[in-house]
């Protein structure tokens, strides 16, 4: 255990070193007055605004993680669902796939005041935004996985004459799961943008916080809008990966891809 | 009534390719073990495919006595294990796929496994194993159905040579013991001599060059040093050359034209 810390000190160490030289030099830009606080505030004050603001700040940043999690677990559900459907029923795949492309190409940002028209202003129409942005990965990654299943081992349970359930849950799933992983870290990615989009337009979370801060001219807020959002992002994979490590612990191959 | 009945046999590709086979015909009784042997490219992989019903013949037919025809394996020439099943899983998965999967059935995975010397690597999973324990592991997959026939494609070229000795020992014991009949492929003169009761020698182009009956009163490592057993191997030897020779002739042939 001990020489695992060491090691995890000796991996992690310089990347702490180059964050605290380099928050060391603008704390020190700032402090000169080589750049106008006003424009660039220092890490402390930044620091010192997300502790005074902290109970706005949690409650924002609670919102915005409500909703991601919303859409991207719906676009987990609904996004293995559809390509397990594609899958199954090359028809339909061909028919539907390519506009889920064409609309994959849209900007969520100019897709975001159809859904306020629709959804109204709050946490509806960010959860769907989130939703939005993150269904194409996770469903693109599902249907890659599930159609480059090893044709070698299809061939060999092909010998036991399986059930067409069989071949799914024990073969073509299984194999699906690494690039389902995949996904799910793309998509948690954009599901973060796609909710902070949401928001700038149809308020609530840590985008109108950003937004607000922006019009007051808070520059030192907007800093901690946009650290906490980071913040939730890395916190999101960091989750997906204990939460898959848990699940296929005993079952290294499903994860490690 | 013979075991395997081939009659008139073609196989080809493709409509411009030259057919394999030519018309191939042959019988195995049902108490034997026959070994197809030839140079590489002269289709015994491909033979052995339409013997299990991977492929379907383009002339001619194949007959199963049925009663073995639901009863037969395949084990292919790398051991195609499933990555992320354990040993014990991999053995499991033919009895699953059937819906014979009990503690029983369990039991006698067990009791395979430990019999070809892999009792304390049940819940390893294939990556952790060398390739002579994954070809056992898939030989053990192959005999967990309790097949009356198991067709082998060069299951043991790939292994080193002292474990490709124990592997055809084992072979042999599981033969003796199980009542077992097999149809082996292999391009070692030595192996197919040692490990079965009749040879088919097709040529290159897969016509039955040779078909020979042997027979060894003990069947041991040290029958391999038997002056009976290395004349048959030196005459299959040359018997091999001189087809090699002429194969060399009809390419020089036909890159003249």
């Amino acid at each position: 255990m001990i020489t695992i810390t060491r090691l995890w000190i000796a991996d992690k160490l310089p990347a702490w070193i180059f964050l605290a030289g380099l928050l060391s030099i603008w704390q020190l830009i700032v402090v000169q007055g080589w750049v106008a606080s006003y424009l660039l505030p220092s890490p402390l004050q930044i620091f010192y605004t997300t502790l005074e603001l902290w109970p706005d700040i949690f409650v924002a940043t609670l919102s915005t993680a409500q909703s991601i999690l919303w859409g991207l677990g719906l676009s987990l559900i609904i996004g293995v669902t559809s390509a397990l459907i594609f899958f199954s029923i090359p028809i339909a795949r061909r028919a539907i796939l390519p506009f889920c492309i064409f609309f994959q190409t849209v900007p969520i940002i100019a897709i975001a005041p159809l859904l306020v028209i629709w959804f109204g202003y709050g946490q509806p129409t960010v959860n769907a935004s989130a939703f939005i942005v993150s269904l194409f990965p996770i469903l693109a990654n599902t249907l890659t996985g599930l159609q480059e299943t090893d044709p070698q081992l299809k061939e060999l349970f092909r010998l036991y004459k399986p059930s067409r359930w069989q071949l799914v849950f024990k073969l073509q799933i299984p194999s699906a799961i690494p690039y389902i992983i995949t996904g799910i870290k793309i998509s948690a990615g954009l599901a973060v943008v796609g909710a902070i989009v949401g928001e700038f337009i149809a308020g609530g979370g840590l985008g109108s916080l950003i937004d607000a801060a922006r019009t007051q001219q808070r520059v030192d807020l907007v800093f901690s809008g946009v650290f906490m959002s980071s913040a939730l992002a890395l916190s999101l994979v960091y989750t997906i990966n204990l939460i898959t490590g848990l699940l296929f612990r005993h079952r290294p191959y499903l994860r490690n891809q | 009534m013979p075991s395997i009945e081939v009659q008139q046999l073609e196989k080809s590709f493709s409509s411009n390719a030259q057919a394999l086979f030519a018309g191939l015909s042959f019988t195995v009784d049902s108490d034997e073990c026959l070994c197809l042997l030839g140079p590489s490219g002269c289709g015994k992989t491909t033979l052995l495919r339409l013997l299990m019903g991977l492929e379907k013949p383009s002339r001619g037919t194949i007959k199963m006595d049925p009663a073995l025809d639901a009863e037969m394996s395949y084990v292919f020439q790398e051991p195609r294990l499933v990555p992320w099943r354990t040993c014990l899983e991999n053995v499991l998965l033919p009895l699953e796929l059937t819906a014979q999967n009990n503690p029983a059935a369990r039991h006698r995975a067990i009791e395979l496994l430990q019999n070809i010397g892999l009792s304390d690597r049940l819940e390893h999973f294939p990556d952790q194993l060398s390739g002579g324990m994954q070809m056992r592991v898939a030989l053990a997959r192959a005999l967990i159905t309790q097949p009356k026939m198991i067709l082998l494609d060069e299951p043991f070229a790939a292994l080193d040579e002292r474990t490709r000795f124990h592997m055809q020992d084992l072979l042999l014991e599981f033969k003796a013991r199980l009542q077992l009949q097999y149809v082996f492929v292999t391009h070692s003169i030595s192996e197919a001599v040692y490990i079965s009761d009749r040879i088919l020698l097709l040529d290159n182009r897969g016509a039955a060059r040779d078909i020979r009956s042997l027979s060894f009163s003990e069947r041991n490592q040290s029958v391999k040093l038997t002056p009976a057993f290395n004349a048959i191997v030196s005459e299959y030897s040359s018997l091999f050359s001189e087809m090699e020779d002429s194969m060399k002739k009809a390419d020089a042939g036909q890159s003249k034209l």
